[in-house]
């Protein structure tokens, strides 16, 4: 049974909706610590897609659940500014092999730039080899799943 | 490794946008299905092992064949859907998922949408009334930054490199990997063939700039894996 991560974020430009497909490592997904219950559709690809438009929108840093990943744990958090994502933060990264090492510096800077690239002041997107795990993405997905976005 | 796919809708999500961002979904779900070669039970990697392709799956994965041979005669057989013997049409599969979803939201009436998957990009129509899209392409020495900056419309970017996957791409004639160039941008109108075409050229390497100059409907950036950056004349953009 595959799983698929699906999030929406609200951005100043439209919706944004990510989804994440194949595992980090073949034949081991990752497996999700249990989460609050959310409209996140994890195993549905037929999620509606969901649009905020909160006057003030949410504000506050909000931490994503811990993902077991075949390299070990990830954990992000994700700051907000009146519904708009200002942050990405890795608070867990797999330390344990020197690849996931390599693969932790480099795919928190690629997660935040993907989080933002919609609201950079004059970025639409980027083009680039994007590394981002599915470990990240979902704690990622849960944590804009608290903050209700 | 977890593919990022992103839906960068413009236009009011009306219920038929809506219900072709599901579908769009659901498409890439199904693609993953038939041509992921990280899953076992999919229809290449069956066929990679020799075993028949289930019926319902034959004419997509026929189609996309059909773009892989195309694709290695317009490159010399720089592109290859079977680099170093193994088959793995990967190079093409992307780009023509996401150009089926692109096209799935514009019928649907989304007419002004970006969709990226991995860093590859369909964009179509316009980020705002009047305004081009402007696609940042990712330095690959420095991570965060950006080597330039690409405007248009109706416009897809595929880059290939090195960054953070390690060479990835392989010299379809020796099975080694590429690397006289850190990352190469293709632009053109359609994903499918960009992308399969920023493929080949990256393997290319140092052959790459004189091929991509000769290419008609397509222009190119390469960054050399000493950091030097060159382009076509006509590439759509600027150097940061």
């Amino acid at each position: 049974m595959r799983k698929a991560t699906v999030t929406t974020a609200a951005t100043a430009a439209g919706v944004i909706l990510l989804l994440s497909l194949k595992p980090h490592q073949n034949p081991a997904p990752a497996m999700t610590a249990p989460s609050p219950a959310s409209s996140s559709g994890t195993g549905a690809a037929s999620t509606s897609p969901s649009t905020t438009h909160a006057p003030g929108g949410t504000s506050g840093t909000f931490t994503g659940s811990v993902i077991n990943t075949a390299y070990g744990p990830v954990q992000v958090s994700v700051t907000l500014s009146h519904g708009r994502i200002t942050k990405v933060t890795a608070l867990r990264t797999p330390s344990d092999r020197p690849r996931s090492q390599q693969i932790a510096a480099s795919a928190v800077p690629q997660l935040t730039r993907e989080a933002l690239s919609a609201q950079s002041a004059h970025i639409d997107a980027v083009s680039g080899a994007t590394y981002t795990s599915e470990g990240y993405t979902r704690s990622l997905q849960s944590a804009l799943d608290k903050a209700g976005v | 490794m977890g593919t990022v796919f992103s839906f960068d809708l413009r236009d009011p999500v009306t219920p038929s946008v809506r219900q072709a961002l599901k579908e769009a979904v659901a498409w890439l779900h199904h693609v993953d299905e038939v041509f992921s070669t990280y899953r076992t039970d999919s229809a290449v990697s069956r066929l990679g092992r020799g075993e028949p392709v289930p019926e319902r799956y034959r004419p997509e994965v026929a189609e996309v064949f059909a773009l892989c041979e195309e694709a290695a005669d317009a490159t010399g057989g720089w592109f290859s859907h079977t680099p170093g013997g193994r088959l793995d049409p990967s190079g093409m599969v992307k780009g023509w998922a996401i150009e089926r979803a692109s096209q799935m939201l514009y019928q649907a009436g989304a007419h002004n949408t970006c969709v990226n998957g991995g860093g590859d990009i369909q964009a179509r129509g316009e980020a705002a009334p009047g305004t081009p899209w402007r696609i940042g392409i990712a330095d690959p020495a420095h991570i965060g930054e950006l080597a330039a900056v690409v405007t248009g419309r109706d416009l897809a970017v595929a880059t290939s490199g090195t960054a953070e996957r390690g060479a990835h791409v392989s010299d379809p004639h020796t099975g080694e990997p590429a690397t006289a160039l850190a990352s190469l941008t293709l632009t053109g109108r359609g994903l499918t063939r960009t992308d399969a075409y920023a493929t080949a050229g990256f393997a290319m390497g140092a052959g790459a700039r004189a091929w991509a100059e000769a290419l008609d409907g397509y222009e190119a950036l390469g960054i050399t894996a000493t950091g030097e950056v060159w382009h076509t004349p006509g590439f759509p953009g600027a150097k940061r």
